[in-house]
């Protein structure tokens, strides 16, 4: 039990927390669609490339 | 009196922690075998739980941990094991339809939303970067960024992710059903077939690359392993390696993989409350990927002509190829003639690289908070 208390205590509930880190989840998502654009503009680019197949 | 002391004197040692560790063991190894949920880690890592939680097991300080500082601790295992996962993916359905990959882009949202949840509970950054990293729906991953990242709860946030993946089939469906209507989900959407050049096929994994690490170093030892198993699949002649890449090496490594996670399943380690806030906020990771992807193609299908069915959003998360399967499924339920196998696949496949970048953007925003 005594475990489970130790383990509590080392949690801690910050709801404002969630407003602050919110920056990162548009920084994470921006960059994220950034990249895939620029993979989807070169892989088309690549296909788009005669071949002699 | 005395001699029969050895037969119990070991039993007195064992803390009821111990035996609920021991049970989740069992469960796991349960699972794995009767519910065949991603048997191939279940059964190890539930094995490895039973092994570390006796004790004074000569197991845990022994070969788990020198199997865990050889392959976990320097993130070796994961890293060999994309080798194996990326020979055994065919990009074939997502090149031939790139614009796919946006969802696989847009159901990454669940990292990002359980970022800021886990912020609300989990003070250092280190950690609540690290449970995010659960909704990425990629074992391998998950371990690799909690690792690097030094969170505590590396074996928590293991066992959530191959849970979850193993869950997906029970988690995915009644999201996307919340989200959709009937006629929504019967949107029909015919696969053009098209062939792809050898070429691109091979340009493909050194582009992934080179874009990927350019923008990101961090995500450079992740996505370049994923993608050197592809280049060897793809470039025709490196069959045999492809083969043992597919196989041989992936099996091995999952075998240790799977074993050595168990490092971190001590009850003392694991029985914790965190561990079961953890458990939820991979819950949470993963309703969120799911819902993401799904109204991302509902927001798309507000501009475009030609409708998109939206339930191939819900594939986008790495989770493969069980995500992809599942929609096709669905489709086919709602409409036995609605055949989106070909697309759900591509999106699923965007989803594993999705993910990849995802983990190493987490690792880049970690090393600037860091310092460098």
């Amino acid at each position: 039990m005594t475990m489970l208390t130790e383990a509590a205590v080392n949690l801690e509930f910050n709801p404002m927390a969630f407003v602050d880190n919110l920056k990162y989840m548009g920084i994470g998502m921006l960059v994220i669609f950034v990249i895939i654009g620029v993979i989807i503009l070169t892989t088309k680019i690549v296909s788009a490339l005669p071949t002699k197949e | 009196m005395e001699n029969f002391e050895i037969l119990y004197k070991n039993l007195l040692d064992f803390s009821w922690q111990q035996g609920v560790m021991i049970a989740i063991g069992c469960l796991l190894v349960y699972l794995a075998i009767v519910k065949e949920m991603e048997p191939s880690l279940l059964l190890p890592m539930g094995f490895g739980a039973i092994l570390v939680n006796i004790p004074f097991s000569d197991a845990l300080v022994g070969p788990i941990q020198t199997l865990y500082n050889a392959g976990i601790a320097n993130e070796l295992f994961p890293l060999l094991l994309f080798i194996g996962i990326g020979a055994m993916i065919d990009f074939g359905p997502l090149l031939t339809n790139p614009k796919l990959m946006l969802f696989g882009a847009a159901a990454q949202f669940g990292i990002f939303f359980t970022l800021c949840m886990a912020s609300m509970f989990f003070p250092d950054f280190r950690d609540f970067f690290s449970i995010a990293i659960i909704g990425a729906a990629d074992g391998p991953t998950s371990i690799a960024v909690a690792n690097k990242l030094g969170s505590q709860y590396v074996g928590a946030i293991t066992v959530a992710a191959y849970s979850y993946m193993a869950l997906v089939p029970v988690i995915q469906p009644p999201v996307i059903k919340l989200l959709t209507t009937k006629k929504e989900r019967m949107i029909r959407m015919p696969y053009e077939q098209k062939s792809v050049s050898k070429r691109t096929r091979i340009l493909f994994p050194i582009i992934i690359t080179i874009v990927v690490s350019a923008i990101i170093p961090q995500a450079t030892a992740l996505i370049g392993f994923l993608m050197f198993g592809n280049l060897i699949r793809e470039c025709g002649v490196l069959n045999s390696l492809s083969d043992t890449a597919q196989n041989v090496l992936a099996n091995l490594i999952t075998i240790f993989l799977g074993i050595s996670v168990a490092f971190n399943m001590t009850a003392e380690k694991f029985l914790q409350v965190d561990t079961l806030v953890i458990m939820g906020l991979g819950l949470v990771a993963f309703i969120v990927d799911t819902a993401g992807g799904v109204l991302f193609a509902k927001l798309l299908n507000l501009f475009l002509k030609k409708k998109i069915n939206p339930m191939i959003g819900a594939a986008g998360i790495s989770a493969f190829p069980m995500s992809g399967r599942i929609v096709h499924k669905m489709a086919l339920k709602e409409d036995p003639q609605n055949f989106l196998l070909m697309h759900s696949i591509g999106v699923n496949v965007s989803g594993q690289i999705a993910s990849v970048i995802a983990g190493g953007i987490i690792l880049n925003i970690a090393a600037n908070l860091m310092g460098g």
